[in-house]
């Protein structure tokens, strides 16, 4: 495997066309790869989100059958968390890191290239079954047991394309994991001289911490995946009641992957915030250290408040407990996080452009969102929230409004680097304000009939739920329909059509990314920066 | 630092991280029998013994009264009856009591079948004792049979005070497929 440095060679004939994307090993590449594919995943599950939101625009069943209602809303889950968040952040890290700590590339470059192009056919091998569905091959033809895949519904009651899923969710989490590794491997030996672990910029601390996360938990759930597949077809009976198994394990097995899973979806966007709100108030982050330690003890709490998702279940009153306090435990580094980058606002010199717009959404927006999480956690409540709309209410304040729209803040943040021209300002303005109305009136009614106990993942609703679930479908299909503003935004950078970019783009800026030209030149820092 | 050098310490932490992550892969599995033990000890998820128990009760508390209810499902393949004589009974902690199960198979072939116990509330499981139930062993319905399953048990005199009810579930499953596909 070839090193960083070692591929100086690359300097005079880099390949071209469709070579050059394919047998990439620069970041660069690798990165924007990446974000492209993050995107058209986005769309596709945006697509299956928009089937789902068709069918309950009215209550009764006019569009489509629930059987294949169940399938949209679990592809729409996978594509959205495995396909657009994940390796969106994967995507800005290959992009970021090396820029930021002055290395000249990813550590493994080779395995870079791999980690990405397993990510395509993971997708086709996943989505081909929905194409076989939507054309009316096999039924059902797609997963229809939720993202969460549940045994016994994805075992026993499983469809055939259970084992396309199974596989498709190997590959991954192999390329995750190689992603996760040469991010570590990358902070730990090719920082530039003098940039040490406490002066790493906030971007590459909770992506140092995710990527930890990523090693810990992937393999746990190749494991869960591992063992439904011998369920299935080898006799065995992990989670077999008849044989001697445990749906319930099922459910642990997933859930110790699954919360620290979403934590790997929020980390980054901490460090992508952390990194824009001294921009835009001209201020230096108010508390650096507590920031590390803030994410540190928020991915170790992570390893012990999985069965939050399980109260339902029954579990001892102390196993019950144990679980409600530690979850509650963890708003009090998250608070600790939402206070610095308020108390970073407070009296500085702000100015609101379109990353610091997104960013002040993000704040907002996830702190709802963690409130309503707190909620959930307090046990006997969830009782009676648990699978409801309540939930999906919860979970998309803080992945959408959250996860995503920190995306949304760095692309806006880092395109003039990336392309060396500005966005779009008008088209810019537009998509944040579309998506920041939109967003709301799509989920924020989601509480109400959640909380007036409408269940998730149903086809079809009782009738004193018409009227919100109206304005939530058409928040939906406005939401979507925002994100090609977005794309146009993304395509006039990508052809260099808008107002040229300086090094330094942004007025505040501070840290290495700004001092190299815009756009950044395919090869940067051969000499290591001079770090102050 | 040399180039060399450079490459030699990538390639250690790589192994190292690779390493980790094969050992959380195994992690997952020793997820398996680690959850068994909790089971065991914790009572979660409301699993019985699957043994009989050999001690008889050390007294019976005459001043107590307990309910115990009966819930019998159908499993997977399952489609035969398959009740309790009885949906539910007040018995003394301490107190044997004998509760009789029927399944019939109206297939016109023989089944295998195994019953899976669970006790709720979870805490209440290990309180539970059987001398005797038809879900220790798998049981065989020839074509058409209607079977009687006793199942003798009692409660362990020192049964937590705040529990007044506990149901146990039973779950029939129908195995002939698992114990064909294991002989062979
Ligand atoms: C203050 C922090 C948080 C707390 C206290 C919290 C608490 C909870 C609880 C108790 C549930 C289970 C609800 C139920 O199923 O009945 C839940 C579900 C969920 N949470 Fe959070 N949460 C927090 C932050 C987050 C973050 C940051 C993310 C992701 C970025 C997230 C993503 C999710 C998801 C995806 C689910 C639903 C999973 C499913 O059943 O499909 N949560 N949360
Ligand atoms: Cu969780």
């Amino acid at each position: 495997m070839s090193t960083a440095a070692a591929h100086d060679d690359h300097h005079h004939h880099a390949p071209t066309g469709l070579k050059r994307w394919l047998f990439s090993t620069n970041h660069k590449d690798i990165g924007t790869l990446y974000l492209w594919f993050s995107f058209a995943m986005f769309l596709a599950g945006g697509l299956l989100a928009m089937v789902i939101r068709t069918e309950l625009l009215e209550p009764g069943m006019q569009f489509v059958d629930p059987e294949f209602f169940n399938q949209m809303t679990t592809v729409h889950g996978l594509a959205m968390v495995f396909g657009a968040v994940m390796p969106g952040f994967v995507g800005l890290a290959n992009w970021m890191i090396p820029l930021m700590i002055g290395a000249p590339d990813m550590a493994l470059p080779r395995m870079n290239n791999w980690s990405f192009w397993i990510l395509p056919f993971a997708f086709l091998i996943l989505l081909s079954s929905v194409f076989m569905s939507a054309f009316g091959a096999g039924n059902p033809a797609a997963p229809n047991f939720g993202w969460t895949f549940y045994a016994p519904l994805s075992t026993e009651y499983g469809p055939a394309s259970t084992d396309l899923f199974i596989l498709s969710v190997h590959m991954m989490g192999i390329s995750s994991i190689m992603g996760a590794i040469n991010v570590i491997v990358t902070v730990f030996n090719l920082r530039a001289p003098g940039m040490t672990l406490m002066k790493m910029p906030l971007f590459v601390w909770t992506w140092l911490i995710t990527a930890f996360l990523l090693i810990a938990v992937m393999p746990v759930l190749a494991g869960a995946v591992t063992m439904m597949l011998t369920d299935r077809h080898f006799g065995t009976s992990f989670f077999n009641a008849a044989g001697g198994g445990d749906p319930v394990l099922f459910q642990h097995v997933f859930w110790f992957f699954g919360h620290p899973e979403v934590y790997i979806m929020i980390l980054p966007a901490f460090g992508i915030i952390s990194a824009i709100i001294p921009t835009f108030a001209r201020k230096p982050l108010f508390g650096y250290a507590s920031m590390v330690y803030a994410t540190a003890s928020i991915a170790l709490l992570s390893f012990v408040v999985w069965a939050h998702h399980m109260f339902t279940v029954g579990m001892p009153l102390a196993g019950t407990l144990f679980f409600m306090y530690m979850t509650m435990l963890i708003s009090v580094p998250t608070g600790v996080k939402v206070f610095n980058w308020v108390a970073t606002m407070w009296r500085g010199s702000m100015t609101f452009e379109l990353p610091m717009k997104w960013a002040i959404a993000f704040v907002i927006l996830f702190t709802c969102g963690g409130l309503s999480g707190l909620m959930l956690a307090i046990t006997p409540v969830d009782f009676q929230y648990h699978d409801t709309y309540f939930v999906v209410a919860h979970f998309h304040y803080v992945l959408v409004s959250g996860a995503v729209f920190s995306m949304f803040a760095a692309a806006y943040y880092w395109l003039p680097k990336w392309s060396g021209v500005m966005p779009n300002k008008l088209l810019g303005e537009l998509h944040f304000w579309s998506s920041l109305i939109s967003v709301n009136l799509l989920f924020f009614p989601m509480h109400f009939v959640g909380l007036a106990g409408m269940p998730r993942r149903y086809a079809d609703y009782a009738l004193q739920f018409a009227d919100y679930n109206f304005w939530i479908s058409i928040g939906g299909f406005w939401f979507g329909l925002s994100q090609l503003l977005f794309l146009a935004v993304c395509v006039l950078c990508a052809m260099k059509k808008g107002e040229k970019a300086p090094a330094r783009s942004w007025e505040g800026a501070e840290g290495l990314e700004w001092e190299v030209p815009s756009p950044a030149p395919f090869h940067t820092y051969d000499t290591p920066p001079v770090v102050k | 630092m040399s180039e060399h050098n450079l490459q030699q310490r990538n390639q250690r932490t790589l192994r190292k991280l690779l390493i980790w992550a094969v050992a959380m892969f195994g992690f997952a599995f020793a997820m398996v029998p680690f959850y068994d033990v909790i089971c065991d000890i914790t009572g979660l998820n409301g699993k019985t013994s699957t043994t009989a128990s050999t001690e008889g009760p050390s007294q019976v508390v005459e001043d107590r009264t307990v309910t115990v209810e009966f819930i019998t499902q159908r499993g997977e393949g399952v489609n035969g009856d398959f009740t309790s004589a009885t949906r539910r009974v007040e018995v003394h902690p301490g107190e044997i009591t004998l509760v009789n199960f029927f399944a019939s198979n109206p297939k016109s072939s023989d089944i295998i079948t195994q019953s899976i116990p669970s006790v709720s509330p979870g805490e209440a499981a290990r309180y539970l004792h059987k001398t005797q139930c038809f879900c220790f062993d798998q049981q065989s319905l020839a074509a058409g049979e209607r079977k009687e399953m006793p199942m003798i048990f009692y409660l362990d005199p020192e049964l937590p005070r705040h529990i007044n009810t506990l149901t146990l579930s039973y779950t029939i499953f129908d195995v002939t497929d698992r114990v064909a596909a294991t002989n062979n």
